[in-house]
């Protein structure tokens, strides 16, 4: 990691990340009227109407879940994790870039992250709260899931301290408030400069009330500045704990394949793997369809792609060290673990995760793929697909050949459990659209101090 | 350019943001308070019953022993809810024509049971049992209170798990001799945290914390 950041360019080396012969008017202009003409491109209506019917889908699936329980699903023994979790470490997963663009390149001084943070954090809240659902869903009865909570309860009993799954609580709990706290707070100069610039007195109440205040005065900004130094050092550490906690759930179980100490750091890189993947996802679409190619600058595709390309040799390393582990821990279940999940009946999945987390991403080694905005694109939609695949492998290949061959079975989603899958990406589709919409989607004061007439930029 | 807001709002925004913050904090306290309210336990509610009766009259008043209806409390879960035909063996002499007891006599006629109010009642994922209670020394009226002095039947305690848990890590805090479990008003001769240990030991009583002691 610490080769590959003195690599990335500061302040635009190679090619600049911010396009010649803008003003701090231009940049403002630009990204304001996004959200303030009004003149939605006919896109933004389709994406948001894909996204709504997936939501309608999800509450079906959910109402249905509610009202019949957990046995629409496909889970029974021996494989009592499924989709649920799967789909949680997903998205908790890619909620990770966010994070760590916006306060661990905050803290490594890569002013490049300035044109995708703000959308990667978003990216991150709504994956959060999307990841949010499944564990929430997953206890069976979630109208009792506040019984997680340490709370004085009639019951006279406290949750399970030693239970990683109580760990979670509260990891991905603190997780979101950070998240949530540093994206709102990075928002309110730009909530004050579309108070300043709405024309009409409904639009300048809302954002009046959500910049709180805000006049730009030299006291607010040293009070801004240092509030958000302050987040990203509380931040930072989170990038590396929350996917650790996650990866806690599986490692300290007693189950061939999660019983591993390589897992913290193979989930947490594989965490950021597919977060980058995520926001290319995002970013080549938006910057397509609002022409903001001069912001998001082929470098920083290029940076974006070397950050997959490097997290996504890590995970890579992870699959081969549970290969390696199986033979040389020389413990029967260990080994015919990982020979099962090469020749068993999940074997079409583990090969397809490989492809597609192994192979597909060397690609990336050219730098001609890696600033082409399409082929990494694909590359990307490939890597998210892939790191599903790996959850999908970890949990069901592991849980489905218990010790005992009594207890051996299959697995497969149903229709619900589909659902409830593209249901939570429609979710995240339409929050995005809605945010891109309504909030600034690149941080308009930020990206002024890019500008070569700011002189040296403030961080 | 014209100000959007009043100076004014300053003070409400900062007394909102201190205010949610005790309004959140009180609702929390009101919902925990209210989860232990008699309002919601029924503690000390007396509660109605098609036929008014009083355990203070029959237990206090006559002396009739808690086995002679709730039969099965030794060797059963359940302690058992007497059958009429146990009213009707006194009241068919005493009392008999009383206007009060007429639910009695007409459940005796059609062979139809009273619908009692259960005062009792636990969670069905909670399978408590009688039997073993009463045979390890918890006495009667250490769950249901001075019952000879209720003229209708209310709970004595709130019967939330906090409760019971109270007494499973420490039971010999709530130990009496077997000869005593059925006896109202019973006092220990010595200090309880003498004689509890020794009938903890005797019986074989362990604190019981499992969940399956009580959820299967």
């Amino acid at each position: 990691m610490a080769d590959m950041t003195t690599k990335l360019p500061v302040g635009g080396a190679s090619t600049p990340i911010i396009e010649p012969g803008h003003t701090y008017g231009s940049v403002t202009n630009k990204i304001t009227s996004i959200v303030l003409s009004g003149r939605t491109p006919r896109l933004w209506y389709v994406g948001i109407g894909i996204g709504f019917s997936l939501v309608m889908l999800l509450l079906v699936a959910l109402t249905n879940l509610l009202f019949t329980g957990t046995g629409i699903w496909g889970l029974n023994v021996p494989v009592g994790w499924g989709f649920a979790i799967i789909n949680f470490v997903w998205w908790v997963g890619i909620g990770h870039a966010g994070t760590l663009i916006s306060a661990i390149l905050l803290l490594l001084k890569q002013d490049w992250r300035t044109s995708i943070n703000r959308f990667a954090e978003a990216m991150t809240l709504f994956a959060v709260a999307c990841a949010g659902i499944f564990p929430l869903i997953h206890v069976g009865r979630p109208w009792l899931a506040y019984w997680l909570f340490p709370y004085p309860n009639t019951m006279g009993v406290w949750p399970q301290f030693r239970s990683p799954l109580v760990w979670d609580v509260f990891a991905v709990s603190t997780y979101a408030t950070v998240s949530a706290l540093f994206w709102y707070v990075g928002l309110i100069p730009d909530f004050a400069t579309l108070r300043d610039r709405s024309k009409t007195r409904g639009k300048r109440m809302i954002y009046g009330i959500l910049a709180m205040g805000w006049r730009g005065s030299a006291i607010h900004w040293y009070r801004y500045e240092t509030a958000y130094l302050l987040l990203a050092g509380l931040a930072a550490p989170l990038v590396i704990s929350v996917h650790t906690v996650v990866s806690f759930d599986f490692a300290v179980s007693l189950v061939p394949g999660w019983h591993a100490t390589v897992f913290p750091p193979y989930f947490v890189a594989g965490a950021i793997y597919s977060g980058f993947a995520m926001v290319v996802t995002l970013a080549v679409p938006l910057r397509a369809l609002y022409k903001l190619e001069d912001f998001i600058t082929a470098q920083h595709l290029d940076n974006m792609a070397k950050i997959i390309l490097a997290t996504g040799m890590i995970v890579v390393y992870g699959y081969f060290m549970e290969a390696f582990m199986g033979w040389y821990s020389g413990s029967q279940y260990e080994s015919y673990m990982i020979l099962n999940r090469m020749t068993g009946p999940y074997a079409p999945q583990y090969w397809l995760l490989l492809f597609c987390n192994a192979v597909v991403p060397q690609l990336l080694w050219s730098g001609k793929i890696r600033r082409n905005a399409l082929v990494l694109f694909l590359i990307s939609l490939v890597v998210n697909v892939g790191m599903w695949l790996e959850r999908y492998v970890i949990v069901v290949t592991s849980l489905h050949r218990d010790y005992l061959p009594s207890s051996w079975g299959m697995y497969s989603g149903t229709i619900w459990d589909w659902s409830l899958y593209f249901g939570s990406i429609g979710l995240f589709i339409s929050l995005l659209f809605l945010f891109v919409r309504f909030l600034p989607m690149i941080s308009i004061f930020e990206m002024r101090t890019l500008l070569p007439t700011s002189g040296k930029p403030g961080k | 350019m014209a100000q959007i807001f009043h100076p004014s709002t300053n003070t409400i925004s900062r007394f909102s943001i201190f205010g949610a913050l005790f309004a959140v904090a009180g609702l929390l306290w009101l919902v925990l308070f209210m989860n232990r309210s008699y309002y919601s336990t029924q503690v000390n509610v007396p509660r109605e019953q098609p036929v008014p009766f009083s355990h203070k009259h029959h237990v206090s008043g006559l002396g009739i022993d808690c086995r002679h209806c709730h039969t099965s409390v030794e060797e059963s879960a359940f302690a058992g809810i007497p059958p009429t035909k146990t009213c009707m063996n006194c009241h068919s002499q005493i009392w008999a024509d009383a206007p009060m007891l007429e639910p009695v006599r007409e459940s005796y006629r059609s062979n139809e049971s009273l619908e009692w109010t259960r005062v009792h009642d636990l969670p069905d994922f909670v399978y408590f049992n009688h039997s073993i209670h009463v045979k390890k020394g918890v006495g009667c009226e250490t769950c249901h209170g001075r019952v000879d002095q209720m003229p209708l039947m209310w709970k004595e305690n709130t019967l939330q798990m906090e409760w019971c848990w109270s007494c499973h890590e420490q039971p010999e805090t709530h130990l009496r001799p077997r000869d005593e479990v059925f006896a109202m008003g019973w006092k220990p001769a010595e200090s309880q945290a003498e004689l509890g240990p020794k009938l903890a030991a005797e019986y074989n009583v362990r604190s019981a914390l499992d969940c399956s002691v009580c959820h299967r």
